[in-house]
């Protein structure tokens, strides 16, 4: 393997072999251009050809009003839903790693808590998240709690964190029953606690193998955010909403969409890099 | 055409692999005969489970020609199924399918890829596993199964196709001395049998018993080879010399 590369030539079957190959790349560029050309033409024509076309893009994709219902909508978006995603998140992967290192614990002085975070992802999953925000929303301010918020940003917050840690916690503890029992075993023979060998070992391990279904939670989360409007959140929803009910135009909530999609599209991306990369570092040269 | 008329079964020529600037295999020629058992020997990252996946179109080669049963299969335009579907490799981690039993890793390929009726290819696993000394672990998950039993279920998985040219990547070297036995005993059989093989091995004791041809690759090259009785008693380079003294001791 110590042989530089500079003397060697490739030989004329080695140059054939590349221009074939060149040739076939080629060829499959052209032929995915035109399957998608033809793909996306035939949805357009289909969609500008529709009768109700002309009704549909001056209720939907109106400019000037989407200019005018711009400044609220991106007001209420950033402030509410990005703002709020961005709290919740971090709460939820916490709230959901420990229930899920709880529910695997084995310790019996963890038994009562154990059972606590089994009846909590049972609850949480079972219900609607619709319907714990409206709950969180409109009867914990009815109860006039003394140091409760009647805040419902916050209250509708805590609904989504609660709902959303406990699918995040079956996530990870998938994650974490995936990872083979040598590697606690071997955790064990270095002398490694318990929960040295879970944080140290097994969680990292899991979280690697768990990331592409808690990024689509954390996706399905951030459009979660506009359940927000149903409590009287004045957020991207609902200000596109205000504006449609005054105007009788429904270009803000395309607007919406596209905001939402501006935000989610990128995170996708970078996920799937990141996990690439992680990939490539575990499994290289063993395909 | 060539290769035919020479009844080679695969014929390597002037095989070049890189990985980025490093050169893995360089100027390798290889011709193989039916019946043949071709033993790979060096040390370690000399190249000898990259020229098995190159041969097995695991890996892409940077030049030269490989010829397998009469057609180039280092074509780009070549079914890489088909080639492969006529080939048995078998991996120093047995690579068994964790989900499977047993018999079920055995008949996956020989149903679904070679279209063998169920019944057929489990007669035909059942026959491979009791001649392995396996008959009563078939309904058995890999992971309940010593590695000595898991890596002759491996040889019987790329038996069961039937394929012409079996390719053996250092199928002992995860396994306990103890173990390696009941592996090598069975590979001596398909040997004695008339497979035809390539096995990149450490066995030397093995590889001077059951080859046909030892092949000493040093640094991406196969530096020397020629009938085992020649390569172990009388080594032409100084290199081989060296190896074999360090490795038999």
């Amino acid at each position: 393997m110590t042989t530089s590369a500079g003397t060697w030539e490739p030989s004329p079957r080695e140059r054939e072999r590349r221009a074939l190959r060149r040739e076939r790349s080629r060829r499959d560029v052209l032929v995915a251009t035109v399957a998608a050309v033809v793909l996306l033409g035939g949805l357009l024509a289909a969609l500008l050809l529709s009768p109700g076309w002309p009704t549909v893009r001056s209720s939907f994709l109106s400019w000037p009003d989407a200019k005018a219902a711009f400044p609220s909508v991106i007001k209420g978006f950033l402030k509410y839903n990005v703002v709020g995603f961005l709290i919740a998140e971090p709460v939820i992967l916490l709230i959901g790693a420990s229930v899920a290192v709880v529910r695997s614990s084995t310790s019996a002085a963890m038994f009562s808590v154990r059972v606590l975070a089994v009846v909590y992802t049972d609850v949480f999953r079972g219900l609607p998240t619709f319907l714990v925000v409206i709950v969180f929303g409109l009867a914990i301010p009815g109860l006039r709690l003394q140091g409760v918020t009647t805040n419902t940003f916050w209250l509708g917050l805590a609904a989504l964190c609660l709902c959303y840690g406990a699918y995040v916690a079956e996530v990870f503890r998938a994650g974490i029953e995936s990872i083979h029992p040598s590697q606690v075993a071997s955790a064990d023979t270095l002398g490694l606690t318990r929960w040295q060998a879970m944080w140290y070992v097994v969680l990292p391990q899991a979280t690697r193998r768990v990331t592409p279904p808690l990024l689509n939670d954390f996706i399905s989360l951030q459009k979660d955010t506009a359940l927000l409007s149903a409590i009287f959140v004045f957020d991207g929803l609902f200000a596109a909403q205000d504006y449609a009910a005054y105007h009788f135009n429904y270009t803000p909530i395309t607007v919406v969409g596209v905001l939402y999609l501006l935000l989610t599209i990128p995170l996708t991306r970078f996920t799937d890099v990141m996990l690439r990369r992680a990939l490539r570092r575990q499994f290289a040269g063993a395909r | 055409m060539n290769a035919q008329s020479d009844g080679c079964l695969l014929q390597v020529t002037d095989l070049r692999k890189t990985y980025g600037d490093k050169v893995v295999l360089a100027d390798v020629d290889l011709s193989v005969r039916a019946h043949d058992v071709i033993c790979l020997i060096g040390s370690s990252g000399s190249g000898k489970s990259t020229l098995l996946r190159c041969v097995n179109l695991l890996e892409d080669i940077d030049d030269g020609v490989i010829v397998f049963e009469g057609s180039e299969i280092s074509d780009p335009r070549v079914d890489r199924r088909a080639v492969r579907s006529r080939m048995g490799m078998v991996f120093q981690s047995y690579n068994l399918f964790p989900h499977l039993t047993v018999l079920d890793n055995c008949t996956l390929a020989t149903r679904r890829v070679h279209g063998v009726p169920k019944n057929e290819a489990e007669q035909r696993a059942h026959d491979l596993l009791s001649r392995f000394g396996l008959a009563d672990q078939a309904e058995k998950h890999p992971d309940r199964m010593s590695g000595g039993q898991q890596q002759r279920a491996a040889l019987v998985r790329a038996l069961c196709t039937r394929p012409t040219l079996l390719l053996l990547d250092e199928i002992t070297a995860a396994l306990d001395p103890e173990l390696v036995g009941e592996v090598l005993t069975i590979v001596r059989e398909l040997a004695e049998q008339g497979t035809t093989m390539i096995l990149a091995t450490h066995e030397m004791a093995f590889a001077r018993d059951i080859a046909t041809t030892v092949c000493f690759l040093d640094e991406g090259r196969i530096l020397e080879q020629g009938p085992p009785a020649e390569i172990f008693r009388n080594p032409r380079e100084d290199r081989t010399r060296r190896f074999l003294a360090r490795v038999l001791g």
